[in-house]
C-alpha cells in the first residue's frame, strides 16, 4: 500500500547551488495538484559551498510545520547524504547520483540513483551547448525535482507547467533544456520501475481553497503595503533584509525604502517620517534592535507612533545569523534605560504576519508608541500554503490625528496646540510637521513640548505617558491578545508564543487522543494581559511552556505577571525550530517525567 | 502678511550662558527665515544634544530636539517624509562630528535637501567642557585636566569629500555674514553644511571672541573669502576638469587656520538631490505623506499583483 499525499521531501547541497529554487519548485508543483505545504529553509552564514537544505512537508490536510522525519532524501552530492540519511524513515526513498559510491542499505530504502551527468550531456548535445557544460551542472536541481517527482509518479505535465512559470523574464531562454532535461529524467525513472518501487505516489485533489504559498518575510511585507506603511528603512541584516527587499523590488505600491548606514540611522530616519505624519518601520534582527535601543526611549518619550519589526536569529551576539532562536523576547519588552510604554506582539506565524502587521500600525497610532512585532527566523525563512490575504477584513485606525480644520476649531478655542495635552487615556490630539508648530525633546517636557524640568510636571507628564497602558489594555480586543486552541476545560495546557505554534498546531489532535490538552498562543507580550491570562491559566493542572529559548523568557514574564507558575518548560536553543515530533515527544515527557526542563536537540 | 523676528520668538526662557555665541546664531537663523519669508508650517528645526540641541525651543516654528549625534538621520525622515518641508539640524561639533560622525559621513551619499548648521566650539559645553573632535592636539582649554591628547578633524575637508554640496563657514558673531550663508544655504537644492565658529565663553578660553576678532599682522583673523576673489561655485557640474579644481581648491582652502581663518562658501556644485534620484527610480514624484492610505478606515491600496503572484494555480 502506498502512502498518498502525505511525505516529507528534503533537498540538500552546496550553498549557491538552487537548493531554495528546486524546493521552491517541488512546493509549487504539489501546491498546484490542491496539496498543503510547509517548507523550513536551513542554510549556513556563507555565500557559497556550505550545506543547505530544504525539508517540504506535503499533507492533503493544512500543515503547519516540519518533520524529522524525512520520506524522500534528494541529494546531488555526498555530504548531504551523510548529514540527513539516517533521518529517511524506513521504506523511504533516497535520490542520489549514480556515480556517487556510497553503501546504503537496500533493504531499508529505496534507492534511485540518477545519471546526472549523462543528463545533462545528452541535454547540452541537443542544444549544442557542450562548450557550457560545467556551467549546465546547476540544472541538477531540475533532475532533483524531476526525478522526485517522477518516482512519486505524478504526471509530468504538473512540472513542466511550473518551470514554465519559474523560467521566465531573462531566464526563459534556458527554460527549453531544462525542460528537457526534466523529461529525460522523467523517462530514466521510469524505464526502470523505480515507480512500482516507491511506497509514495502524489495524485492531485480537489481544493476549494483559495490558497498562497508564500513565506513570512513577503507576507508581512504585503502587510505593511496594505497597511499604508509608505516609509521603510533597514540596514542589512539576516534574516530581515529579505522583507525590505521585497518592498524595494515592487516600487508601484509607493513604499519609499532607505538603507540606511547602520540601524541607529534607521529607527531614527523611520520616527523621523513618522513625524511628518507617515506610516514608518524598520525591519531588523537581534543586533538590529540592540542598536535601536536609545531611539526607542525617544519614540516612546515624544509619544512617537513607529514599528520595529525584529526577526529574531540565534544570539547573543553575531550568534547564529541563519538560525532560528526565540531569545530577544525579554530585550524587546525591557530594552531601554527608565521606563515608556511600548507595545510588544508576536506572530505565530505566516498567515498572522500579513494581519498582525498592519495592526501594529494601528496600535503605534491609536496609542502613539513604539510597536515592536516580534517575529523570527522561522517564520522568516519558512514556506507555507495559507488561506489568501482577505482585505476585506483588514480596518485602518490612525487615532487622534487632527484635521486641518480641527486643528484650526482647537486653536480658536484653546489658544495654542498643546502636543503633549494630559487626557484621561493618555493619548494626546495629534498633528504632524507641516500642519502647525509643535515641539518634541527627549527631555522631560511640559504640555507644549518644551524641555522642563519642574517636579511637578515631571510627576505628571509621566504618569500621563504611563496611563496609556493602561488604555492599551483596556481597549485591545482578546483576539489580539491571545488565542486558545483545543478544549476550554482542559486538564493541560501547553503556553507559547511566536512560530512554535505550528509545530504544536501540528501535535494537538494526536496529543489529545491521550490526554486533555489545550494551547494557549499569547500575541500580546507587552502590555501583558495578565488577567485574562491568569483566568485561563488558573483552570490548568499542569502548564507546558514551550519556546525556543535557553530561560523559558514567556515562562518566567507570566510568572512574573500572574504569579503562576509554569510547571514544565521545554526548550531548545540549537538554533533550529521545533519539530512537530518533538512537541509531541517533549508534552508527553513533560507530563509523564519528573523533570522540569526538557531540552530539545533535533536538526542539523 | 509678511513676519517679523518678533513673530518667531517662544516664551520659552534661553539659559545659555551670558556672552554665549549661540544667541548671535539664533538670530541669524530668525532673521534668515524672515528674510526668506519661508512657510512657518512647513519649516522644521532639528537638533541634537547639547547646548546647541536647545535652540528650537526658541524659534516659534516645530522644533523637533532629538537625541545626541542623531539629527540628520531624523531630518533625513522628516524631509524624504515630506520633500514640501524647510528642513534646518542643528547640531553641536561634539554631537555632529564625533558621536553623529558615521551619520554626518553618509549624508553626503544621498544629497538630501536639508540645511545642516554645527555651532563648532572645541569643546562639550553642556557636560562640562571636554575636548570635542574639533579641538586640535595639545590644547588645553580652561577645564581640561591635560592637554588634548587627539588630533582634530576638519569638518569642511570631511564634507567636501563625502559629498556635501554646499560647505561653507561663518562666524557666530557676525550675524549679518553667518544669516547671509544660512539663506545660501537653505536656497541650496541639496545637502549643505555650515559650519560655525562659535566662541564658548565658560569653556573655551582659547577660541574666544578676542581671539577670532583679533587684528594679525593688520588683517583681521577672520576674512571672508568672497573679499579675496575666491569662488567655491562649480559652474559646471558635467566639466569634471572644473569640479576637479574647485574640490581641490576647497579642501586646500579649508586647511588655511591660525593667523588666517576664511569663512564662506569653499564648495558648491548643484547635483542631483536624493528627491531628484527617487524621482526616476519610480518614474514620479515621491511624497510619502501626501498619499491617502484609507478611506472611512479601508485600505485604499489594490494589492491583487502581489497576491497573483503567490497564489496557488
Amino acid at each position: 500500500m502506498k502512502k498518498i499525499n502525505n511525505l516529507t521531501w528534503l533537498i540538500g547541497g552546496p550553498q549557491g547551488m538552487g537548493v531554495d529554487s528546486s524546493a521552491h519548485t517541488f512546493a509549487k508543483t504539489c501546491a498546484s495538484i490542491g496539496l498543503y505545504i510547509f517548507g523550513k529553509r536551513e542554510y549556513h552564514s556563507n555565500i557559497k559551498g556550505a550545506h543547505s537544505y530544504y525539508p517540504i512537508s506535503v499533507s492533503d490536510k493544512p500543515i503547519r510545520s516540519h518533520s524529522d522525519n524525512i520520506d524522500i532524501l534528494a541529494t546531488f552530492d555526498k555530504l548531504t547524504l551523510e548529514l540527513h540519511k539516517n533521518n529517511v524513515v524506513k521504506g523511504g526513498i533516497i535520490i542520489l547520483d549514480k556515480e556517487l559510491s556510497v553503501e546504503l542499505d537496500s533493504t531499508k530504502y529505496v534507492i534511485v540513483p540518477i545519471p546526472f551527468n549523462e543528463i545533462i550531456k545528452e541535454a547540452a548535445l541537443k542544444f549544442q551547448k557542450e562548450k557550457e557544460y560545467s556551467k549546465l551542472q546547476i540544472m541538477r536541481n531540475v533532475i532533483t525535482v524531476a526525478a522526485s517527482l517522477a518516482v512519486l509518479n505524478l504526471d509530468f505535465e504538473y512540472l513542466k507547467r511550473n518551470l514554465q512559470a519559474v523560467f521566465t523574464g531573462r531566464r526563459s531562454k534556458v527554460l527549453e533544456i531544462n525542460v528537457f532535461a526534466a523529461k529525460l529524467t522523467f523517462d530514466y525513472v521510469h524505464s526502470n520501475d523505480y515507480v512500482s518501487k516507491s511506497n509514495y505516489e502524489l495524485r492531485p485533489i480537489e481544493n476549494n481553497e483559495n490558497l498562497v504559498l508564500t513565506s513570512g518575510t513577503t507576507a508581512t511585507a504585503i502587510g505593511k503595503i496594505v497597511a499604508g506603511c509608505r516609509f521603510q528603512t533597514y540596514y542589512p541584516i539576516t534574516p530581515a533584509s529579505d522583507e525590505s527587499e521585497y518592498l524595494e523590488t515592487h516600487p508601484e505600491y509607493g513604499v519609499l525604502v532607505v538603507q540606511t548606514e547602520d540601524e541607529i540611522a534607521a529607527i531614527c530616519m523611520a520616527i523621523g517620517a513618522s513625524l511628518a505624519g507617515v506610516r514608518s518601520a524598520t525591519s531588523t534582527s537581534g543586533p538590529g534592535l540592540s542598536l535601536m535601543t536609545e531611539a526607542q526611549g525617544w519614540a516612546g518619550m515624544n509619544e512617537v507612533p513607529v514599528v520595529i519589526f525584529n526577526y529574531q536569529r540565534g544570539g547573543p551576539s553575531t550568534g547564529l545569523p541563519t538560525r532560528h532562536e526565540q531569545g530577544d523576547l525579554e530585550f524587546s519588552l525591557y530594552g531601554g534605560h527608565s521606563e515608556f510604554p511600548r507595545i510588544v506582539i508576536s506572530p505565530g506565524d505566516i498567515e498572522e504576519s500579513f494581519y498582525l502587521s498592519i495592526e501594529a500600525f494601528n496600535l503605534a497610532e491609536k496609542y502613539q508608541v513604539p510597536v515592536i512585532f516580534l517575529s523570527d527566523k522561522s517564520i522568516a525563512n519558512s514556506i507555507q500554503t495559507v488561506k489568501i490575504f482577505d482585505i476585506s477584513k483588514v480596518k485602518i485606525e490612525r487615532g487622534k490625528m487632527l484635521s486641518n480644520e480641527e486643528l484650526q476649531d482647537l486653536l480658536k478655542t484653546e489658544g495654542k496646540y498643546k502636543r503633549f495635552k494630559i487626557t484621561e487615556d493618555g493619548i494626546s490630539p495629534r498633528i504632524v510637521l507641516g500642519q502647525g508648530a509643535f515641539w518634541n525633546t527627549g527631555d522631560e517636557h511640559d504640555e507644549v513640548g518644551h524641555i522642563c524640568e519642574e517636579s511637578n510636571n515631571r510627576t505628571i507628564m509621566f504618569e500621563k505617558r504611563m496611563k496609556k497602558i493602561h488604555t492599551i489594555l483596556k481597549e485591545v480586543p482578546d483576539s489580539l491578545k491571545y488565542r486558545l486552541y483545543g478544549p476550554g476545560d482542559a486538564e493541560y495546557t501547553i503556553v507559547s508564543w511566536g512560530s512554535a505554534k505550528g509545530p504544536i498546531l501540528d501535535s494537538l489532535e494526536e496529543l489529545n487522543k491521550y490526554y486533555k490538552i489545550n494551547f494557549l498562543q499569547i500575541i500580546l507580550l507587552k502590555p501583558f494581559p495578565a488577567n485574562e491570562i491568569k483566568q485561563i491559566l488558573s483552570n490548568s493542572k499542569m502548564i507546558i511552556g514551550i519556546e525556543a529559548n535557553y530561560s523559558g523568557q514567556l515562562c518566567n514574564l507570566i510568572r512574573k505577571e500572574t504569579g503562576i507558575n509554569i510547571h514544565k518548560r521545554i526548550l531548545k536553543w540549537n538554533g533550529r525550530p521545533f519539530s512537530r515530533e518533538e512537541i509531541f515527544k517533549g508534552v508527553i515527557d513533560a507530563i509523564n517525567l519528573d523533570q522540569e526542563r526538557i531540552i530539545c536537540k533535533a536538526g542539523i | 502678511m509678511a513676519y517679523k523676528i518678533s513673530d518667531l520668538k517662544t516664551d520659552y526662557q534661553s539659559d545659555w550662558c551670558p556672552g554665549c555665541g549661540n544667541f548671535g546664531i539664533l538670530n541669524a537663523i530668525m532673521s534668515a527665515l524672515v528674510d526668506l519669508q519661508i512657510d512657518l508650517n512647513k519649516a522644521v528645526i532639528v537638533s541634537g544634544i547639547g547646548c546647541s540641541g536647545k535652540t528650537p525651543h526658541f524659534i516659534n516654528v516645530s522644533g523637533i530636539h532629538t537625541l545626541h549625534g542623531r539629527d540628520i538621520p531624523f531630518a533625513t525622515g522628516i524631509k524624504l517624509a515630506n520633500p514640501e518641508l524647510t528642513v534646518i539640524v542643528i547640531g553641536g561639533d561634539g554631537n555632529t562630528y564625533g558621536i553623529g560622525a558615521g551619520h554626518f559621513l553618509n549624508a553626503g551619499r544621498r544629497n538630501v535637501d536639508i540645511t545642516c548648521l554645527v555651532f563648532n566650539n572645541g569643546v562639550y559645553g553642556l557636560t562640562k567642557g571636554q575636548a570635542s573632535p574639533t579641538l586640535k592636539l595639545g590644547m588645553k582649554t580652561k577645564s581640561l585636566p591635560l592637554p588634548n591628547i587627539n588630533e582634530a578633524i576638519n569638518p569642511l575637508v570631511v564634507a567636501i569629500s563625502c559629498g556635501y554640496t554646499f560647505v561653507a563657514r561663518s562666524y557666530a558673531y557676525d550675524v549679518k555674514h553667518l544669516k547671509e550663508i544660512i539663506k545660501q544655504g537653505i536656497l541650496h537644492k541639496g545637502l549643505s553644511l555650515i559650519d560655525i565658529l562659535q566662541p564658548c565663553p565658560s569653556y573655551n578660553d582659547i577660541h574666544t571672541k578676542e581671539y577670532y576678532e583679533e587684528v594679525v599682522n593688520d588683517s583681521k583673523r577672520i576674512y571672508k573669502l568672497e573679499e579675496t576673489g575666491y569662488n567655491g561655485e562649480v559652474k559646471d557640474p558635467n566639466n569634471l576638469e572644473e569640479v576637479q579644481q574647485k574640490l581641490s581648491q576647497a579642501i586646500l582652502k579649508a586647511q588655511e587656520w591660525g593667523d588666517r581663518i576664511p569663512v564662506g562658501i569653499f564648495y558648491k556644485i548643484s547635483l542631483p538631490t536624493f528627491q531628484d534620484r527617487l524621482r526616476s527610480r519610480y518614474q514620479r514624484e515621491i511624497n510619502p505623506s501626501k498619499d491617502r492610505i484609507e478611506i472611512d478606515k479601508k485600505p485604499t491600496i489594490d494589492i491583487s499583483n502581489l497576491i497573483e503572484k503567490i497564489r496557488v494555480k
